[in-house]
């Protein structure tokens, strides 16, 4: 009776302290889908995944934070991204750089993108693949499963191995390298 | 619809290789010839899309280098690597209806292949070849 009581107390103690981390939405919403949170924020603007989508795979806000958008969305830096002419009109400009700041790692409660907002506290990345949170956690994978992979060719292209990256989900057992199928981590 | 459109382009261009547009194509091509363009020629429009720039040790081109030079297939980009969707609307109906995407891509294709914006006449130009493939 005495170790009910107990293990009722851990689970009430558990739950409140938990709950700052799920502060972006109401506790019934969490409670009905208590994994939603475990990710990063799925792209909810149109606009957003039209531009930056119709030339690469459009990376969640909450992989950068809100300081690095700030450079790469700016009207001038689009003009030479990573060596390719990006630029948008500025109304559309606005509503990508809105969306992205008000998404980014550092402004978002999901799991990932706060261990990114951590990792980039005291750095400005501008590519995904330099945030050390992501290059810690790829590091086991040989070269040649990626660089030398020609269906991957590089870490920035989350989908070629991350097959529900468009759904801003990056868990290990939604992984299939490609020419490897027996890779397993 | 578009599908309807693309049909009865795909008609007319047996009877006049130039007769393929669509309404945003259409007042694009007065948009430019209000610019300072003449005529679009879609001879010249062919050559420049066929010219080869070279870039970083890389012979370029319009054609090769990321769409294709077979209008009725995907293209992929040489860096990216991202499919880039047939430019033949006989294939791809979504081709030339939207001014402000055709205008955007354009500025950057312009820019990061010939390091400029291209002339009116320039655009025009291409504007014709590509309507009449």
């Amino acid at each position: 009776m005495r170790s009910k009581l107990k293990s009722m107390l851990l689970i009430t103690a558990l739950v409140v302290t938990a709950s700052p981390a799920q502060a972006e939405e109401s506790l019934w919403s969490w409670l009905a889908n208590p994994f939603r949170q475990k990710e990063f924020n799925p792209v909810s603007n149109a606009a957003y995944q039209e531009e930056c989508g119709a030339c690469h795979f459009a990376y969640q806000p909450g992989l950068l934070p809100a300081k690095s958008w700030e450079k790469l969305l700016d009207a001038k830096a689009l003009a030479d991204h990573f060596g390719e002419n990006a630029e948008l009109d500025a109304d559309t400009l606005q509503e990508v750089r809105t969306f992205a700041l008000e998404n980014a790692a550092d402004k978002s409660y999901y799991k990932r993108a706060r261990k990114i907002a951590v990792a980039t506290e005291n750095e400005t990345p501008l590519r995904i693949i330099e945030v050390r949170y992501i290059k810690r956690k790829h590091h086991e994978i040989p070269e040649k499963m990626v660089k030398g992979n020609k269906d991957v060719k590089s870490l920035s292209y989350c989908d070629a191995c991350h097959t529900r990256a468009g759904k801003a989900v990056f868990d290990a057992d939604t992984v299939r390298i490609p020419n490897y199928p027996d890779w397993d981590d | 619809m578009k599908k309807l459109v693309a049909a009865a382009c795909a008609l007319s261009m047996l009877l006049s290789p130039l007769a393929c547009a669509t309404p945003e194509s259409d007042a694009l091509l007065q948009k430019y010839q209000s610019k300072g363009a003449g005529k679009a020629d879609p001879v010249k429009g062919k050559q420049n899309w066929e010219r080869i720039v070279e870039t970083d040790g890389e012979q370029m081109s319009c054609a090769n280098s990321c769409h294709n030079s077979d209008f009725a297939k995907d293209g992929k980009h040489h860096k990216t690597g991202k499919v880039i969707r047939p430019m033949s609307m006989k294939v791809n109906p979504e081709r030339y209806t939207n001014i402000k995407k055709m205008e955007k891509w354009f500025k950057r294709n312009c820019n990061d292949a010939w390091g400029r914006d291209c002339t009116a006449q320039e655009k025009a130009d291409f504007l014709a070849f590509m309507l009449a493939q």
